[in-house]
């Protein structure tokens, strides 16, 4: 159920975002979806790929510090309110969102989005108890 | 529990066990002949000693010692190259010349004989340390000009052990090295080694399962927190070595199996720790720059040498039993310290601030600059998978965490960069802490 995320630590300097990019690019891994978190000084990449082990080898070889994380996706109607509901379900948990952004790939009429929770295991179970739908990591990574 | 190291002693440490009386009969007996020998033939040490109103004569015995002139480093550049020398060229077989960050190296010169007591002291520093015919000595200390290789090598092969003239730097050779040709000691400086073990993994080395068991390191001020650091990533013993070129080049002190700082070969060296201000001889156990008078020396005699290290002796009986004094680790140089808004700071304080926070390493580099006349510090510090946490929250609070560390040891707000691993210029030799980019 369980999405693996990378994340770069990266230095705020020009240059620093391409790098990595360039990189995966060459290798020929194709990103999925990303988002960056800016702090004053330095940026944190986050990453979902399908071949996240060989990417964070490739990435580490050549000095970047990567991180991987559990993620949770959910799928969202791709209408008004369709976002708040889900917000709703997790309000209604007391879960904690860290961080959460969307995925580049539709299904049909619905929307994908990535969460970070502290606890992905716990999150699951209540969200599913509220009827939203987590969507296992190998439906998600089998779509091209 | 205390716990007892008595491992065999071997047959070289013989003079690190001496009585004190005979210690310090042998020190006036060779204290007595050099001052002679440099009033003979030195022109700046007899002119000092004669406005002193003083001859070799009124040295009578050791406290004598404190009426002699100091020598300080610039009196090497004043009198370049070979204004200090009491021996004629004929006689000196060997120069050696450090690298002068401002302006002219120094040169020191040794006799036949000089180099002979050089081998002696570094070979009781790595039988000090446990090593013996046997042991496989990796000298990554560089060779040349510098002091630490060739000062390292001779008392290795006197030693009887094998040693690998490999000098520094090419980190993945010397990987290579240490895994193919059996290593049981590294001689570095400890911030090369801690290269050393950054690299490791990605040449596929385990440190922790190869033979090396010993590290001597030194050529540059570290803290207790770095060796912690270093013992537990790559399973050795690090031990502290000291030592300078104007005395000898390293073996002036190194620490025994009980690493409790190093014990000074007393027999060729004379300590006194003095109030740097003041110049006043301190007791042991007080704090101030350490003094150092060679009592063997031939070609380059030195007298009351300020080192500009400052540390602390002591004669508290170590667990070993060497009778030898002990100085307490150099963390800081006079010359390193840097002034920011009226207040010194240490390189070495950074350091220990730095690995206060849990799982920084301390790959790190001090930058100062001016901006309107107002001094800015800005601390740089490598990120390493274990701090780096995937939110912005983790990572300033490490940011804050060292931000806070520093200022508790330092009294001093510093800027703290968070930057990438492998941005900060790694040396092969001495690390190079600060960038002072002011404008004076």
């Amino acid at each position: 159920m369980k999405l693996k995320q990378l994340s770069l630590f990266l230095e705020n300097k020009p240059g620093a975002l391409s790098r990595p990019v360039r990189l995966l690019a060459k290798a020929k891994f194709n990103i999925l979806t990303l988002s960056i978190a800016d702090a004053n000084q330095f940026g944190i990449l986050r990453l979902i790929l399908r071949d996240w082990e060989k990417a964070k080898q490739l990435l580490e070889q050549n000095g970047f510090v990567v991180r991987v994380t559990d993620m949770v996706a959910v799928e969202v109607a791709d209408q008004p309110g369709g976002l708040a509901k889900i917000l709703d379900a997790v309000e209604k948990s007391g879960l904690n969102v860290e961080f959460m952004y969307a995925f580049t790939e539709k299904r049909a009429n619905k929307a994908i989005l990535v969460f970070r929770f502290d606890d992905p295991d716990r999150a699951i179970q209540k969200l599913q108890k509220h009827g939203v739908n987590v969507i296992a990591t190998v439906d998600l990574l089998a779509q091209t | 529990m205390k716990k007892k190291v008595s491992p065999p002693f071997h047959p070289v440490s013989a003079p690190d066990f001496l009585p004190l009386d005979q210690l310090h009969q042998l020190q006036l007996q060779r204290l007595q002949v050099m001052v002679q020998r440099a009033y003979d033939h030195v022109a700046l040490f007899r002119q000092r000693l004669t406005e002193r109103h003083l001859t070799p004569a009124d040295i009578r015995s050791l406290d004598d010692v404190a009426k002699l002139p100091f020598t300080v480093k610039t009196d090497l550049r004043d009198t370049y190259p070979y204004g200090l020398f009491a021996s004629p060229m004929k006689d000196i077989v060997r120069l050696h010349a450090s690298t002068g960050t401002t302006g002219k190296p120094i040169v020191v010169a040794y006799t036949r004989e000089d180099i002979a007591v050089w081998e002696n002291v570094m070979m009781r520093s790595f039988a000090a340390c446990g090593l013996h015919a046997g042991d496989v000595i990796q000298n990554a200390y560089g060779y040349g000009l510098f002091t630490g290789g060739l000062g390292a090598h001779y008392g290795g092969e006197s030693l009887g052990a094998t040693v690998i003239p490999i000098s520094g730097g090419n980190t993945q050779r010397q990987l290579m090295v240490m895994k193919d040709f059996g290593s049981t000691a590294i001689c570095c400086t400890p911030s090369y080694f801690l290269h050393i073990i950054e690299q490791a993994p990605e040449m596929g080395v385990k440190l922790k399962e190869l033979p090396l068991r010993a590290g001597i390191f030194g050529a540059e001020p570290w803290t207790e927190s770095m060796r912690q650091r270093i013992q537990a990533e790559s399973g050795l013993k690090a031990y502290d070595i000291y030592g300078l070129s104007e005395i000898i080049g390293p073996g002036v002190a190194m620490e025994c199996l009980c690493q409790a700082g190093p014990h000074i070969f007393e027999d060729w060296f004379y300590p006194e720790i003095i109030d740097p201000q003041t110049g006043q001889v301190l007791a042991d156990g007080e704090e101030g720059e350490l003094v150092l008078t060679t009592l063997g020396k031939q070609a380059m005699p030195m007298i009351r040498y300020r080192t500009r290290d400052i540390t602390s002796l002591t004669r508290e009986p170590c667990d070993c039993g060497r009778t030898l004094r002990r100085i307490k680790r150099i963390g800081r140089r006079s010359d390193d310290m840097f002034i920011i808004r009226g207040v010194n700071v240490y390189p070495s304080q950074i350091e220990t601030a730095l690995l206060k926070v849990e799982c920084t390493l301390p790959h790190y580099q001090i930058l100062l600059t001016r901006d309107k006349g107002l001094d800015e510090v800005e601390v740089q510090v490598e990120v390493t998978k274990e701090v780096f946490g995937d939110t912005v929250g983790a990572l300033e609070k490490v940011q804050a965490q060292i931000c806070h560390s520093i200022e508790t040891l330092t009294g001093l707000r510093m800027k703290v960069r968070l930057v990438q691993p492998q941005t900060i210029q790694r040396s092969e030799g001495k690390a190079k802490r600060v960038l002072d980019q002011r404008k004076m």
